[in-house]
């Protein structure tokens, strides 16, 4: 890790909305190309960014479309900068294919996805948090990626930093998920001191040419391959077929399966560094909220209300969709009577939290198809029913 | 075996431990990548700097074979996966290398919005009128009444003149030649890579096994004779008379060849003239090498 360049960071104290905030988190973090086309609740992303960029040296471009602007920034990866799209809806949709393609070619990279009602065109542009499952499964295959979810465009800053961060450090796609609320709310957002946000480069390996560096081998025990660029004199190969860990494609199972494995365990058996929550008053709880992005801060007031009748409710809302924090949920599941789930979809990550607590406690999902956010009195009355 | 008498000059150029290729016997691909060779050769670049980009599609697995840095993308989104590549590091020559299925069809959005922005990258398109890789379905340049596997009562639909689409986008350098044509489409593939913006060559190209079979018309050999017999050359034509129609005469030549500000060029200029001393140019992380 090393510290944010002071040159971009914009130290101070802010109001700004989720969406802006965003785009400085991703200034903080190094990342100097953004590919974008416009939709709404997210353009305003891209927008900061192409005023910020020709102040701090960075560059953006407008493509024709979403499936152009989802893979326009991983060509900018390979040729060595940080980069980052944003999108909404439709958009989140097309950009699907080159979400896969930068899982399977291992390009560290950043798609932020303010989330709207839909499906198709739905409800533009209220808020939903509908996109949960399509960003876990929605690209054809197999494959392993990371999904942060902030409540606050504090947190919109914070973890776009980390999504930067962490996309380094796994080689993997990171998603932003924030909700339309959480886009466009505008709050204080404290920028720290360049030197105080920590900023992880890219790992590029220390192999020379000829030195039989492969792209797509595991290294230094980590099951994470180390990067390189175009124009260092590697002569990579980079696909979007079956390859080994030269990067040549091999159409045959073993080598499917070997590439398959670690990229799923590459996620998986590091979990317990990837997954974050923040959780509230579990000890002793009899019910616990699972919630994220805004339905969390809507939740707070239900918890609030229920204490105050005498109810033991506790909070754990997730920063990590993906990976889902399994053996942090499994553990309450022995000790809680309830898990309450509100989220703004018909039950998406309620099915996660299903089948983590295999029955062995209630799951109550709260749905809400979007286009608002829940009534507080929505999820007190079911917190108060699971303990009826 | 003996050693050869003399090495073949393309191999320093291919991942030799990659052939023999996919490509069926007659194939015009491999022919092209031959005189891409030669154009490098020619060039003088330093190899490590120059990267290929292809699509998806018989044509698009040229980038696996060429001893360059080279990006298999997805299908159609070889140019703006290239416009990234380009954008964030300047120090490299971007080469665009796929079909006319690729580029024409499913990726035309993207050739036509390239040059209209004047990207700084050479497009090779490989057109032999036919998705090869999935069994020859028709594409935007299969001529009418041509026969392909989704066309199986002949082709009906208007074709593309790719180098009249390109050069009505925009792009500097716009050429057609055909795998027949080694000699000019070397010297023109030099010229192009020598060139700044958005450089686009057509090359035709037969596919024996899906398209000349279909249609009766012979083996691989066979289009190269009547390659020979029906081509043109006519440098500097105007793209309005290069239409191609089904089975006769073939205008080949260099159609293009002008300057324009590259999107970058025009995006610095803009920026420098109207944030003065607050604008920060980008920096290429191509200036040096990440292990140095």
């Amino acid at each position: 890790m090393s510290n944010a360049n002071p040159s971009g960071t914009l130290t101070g104290s802010h109001y700004l909305d989720g969406d802006h905030a965003c785009s400085e988190g991703a200034i903080a973090a190094g990342c100097r190309f953004a590919s974008g086309y416009p939709i709404t609740p997210s353009t305003e992303v891209v927008e900061r960014l192409s005023a910020r960029f020709p102040r701090v040296g960075g560059r953006f471009i407008q493509l024709e479309d979403e499936l152009g602007a989802s893979i326009a920034l991983l060509g900018a990866v390979w040729g060595g900068a940080k980069a980052c799209t944003v999108t909404s809806g439709p958009g989140f949709s097309l950009m699907m294919e080159h979400i896969g393609y930068a899982a399977i070619t291992e390009t560290p990279c950043v798609y932020i996805n303010v989330q709207r009602a839909g499906p198709s065109t739905g409800l533009p542009t209220q808020p939903a948090q509908g996109d949960m499952m399509q960003a876990r499964f929605g690209s054809h295959g197999d494959y392993r990626l990371i999904a942060l979810c902030p409540n606050s465009p504090q947190e919109c800053f914070d973890l776009t930093v980390e999504a930067f961060n962490l996309a380094e450090e796994f080689r993997v796609p990171v998603l932003v998920m924030l909700d339309e609320v959480v886009g466009h709310m505008t709050e204080k957002v404290v920028i720290p001191p360049a030197e105080q946000i920590k900023v992880s480069e890219r790992r590029y390996t220390k192999k020379k040419p000829g030195e039989g560096f492969k792209l797509f081998e595991a290294a230094n025990g980590s099951m994470v391959p180390e990067m390189v660029k175009a124009g260092d004199g590697y002569r990579i190969h980079v696909t979007g077929l079956t390859h080994d860990d030269r990067g040549y494609p091999a159409m045959n199972v073993p080598t499917h399966e070997k590439m398959q494995l670690r990229l799923q365990d590459k996620i998986v058996e590091n979990a317990d560094r990837i997954v974050r929550w923040e959780e509230k008053d579990l000890d002793g709880a009899d019910v616990v909220v699972v919630s994220f992005g805004i339905t969390s801060r809507v939740a707070e007031r239900a918890i609030k209300a229920a204490r105050e009748q005498g109810v033991k409710v506790g909070s754990f809302r997730l920063i990590t969709a993906w990976p889902f924090p399994e053996k942090q949920i499994a553990e309450l599941s022995k000790k809680v009577k309830a898990f309450v789930v509100p989220e703004l979809n018909l039950g998406q990550m309620a099915l996660e939290v299903e089948r983590v607590v295999a029955g062995r406690t209630k799951v109550v999902p709260v749905p809400h198809v979007g286009g608002t956010v829940h009534n507080p009195e929505t999820i007190l009355n079911k917190i108060l029913e699971s303990v009826r | 075996m003996s050693e050869p008498v003399k090495p073949n000059p393309t191999s320093k150029y291919l991942r030799t431990e990659r052939l023999p290729s996919i490509w069926c016997p007659g194939c015009g691909i491999g022919t092209t990548v031959n005189c891409f060779t030669r154009a490098l050769d020619g060039s003088g670049f330093d190899l490590d700097k120059v990267a290929i980009v292809s699509g998806i599609g018989c044509t698009g697995r040229v980038a696996g074979y060429l001893n360059l840095d080279s990006f298999h993308t997805t299908h159609g989104r070889a140019i703006p996966f290239a416009t990234g590549l380009q954008m964030a590091n300047p120090d490299l020559k971007v080469v665009v290398y796929s079909g006319d299925g690729d580029l024409s069809a499913i990726g035309g959005n993207h050739l036509i919005h390239a040059a209209r922005r004047n990207v700084d990258m050479l497009v090779v398109c490989v057109n032999n009128f036919t998705y090869g890789m999935t069994g020859g379905q028709v594409t935007p340049t299969t001529f009418q009444t041509a026969v392909a596997s989704t066309t199986p009562y002949g082709a009906y639909e208007e074709t593309f003149n790719l180098p009249r689409l390109v050069d009505s986008c925009g792009g500097v350098y716009v050429a057609r030649w055909t795998s027949y044509h080694v000699k000019q489409l070397a010297k023109s593939m030099g010229e192009a890579l020598n060139k700044k913006g958005f450089r686009f060559i057509e090359i035709l190209s037969p596919c024996p096994t899906l398209y000349l079979r279909r249609n009766k018309l012979g083996e691989g050999l066979d289009e190269m004779k009547f390659y020979k017999e029906k081509s043109v050359i006519k440098n500097g034509a105007s793209t309005t008379e290069t239409d191609l129609d089904y089975r006769k005469e073939i205008v080949v030549g260099t159609f293009v060849n002008r300057e324009r500000p590259t999107n970058v060029e025009a995006m610095e200029a803009r920026m420098s003239e109207v944030l003065g001393a607050k604008y920060v140019p980008y920096e290429s992380p191509g200036k040096k090498p990440a292990w140095a």
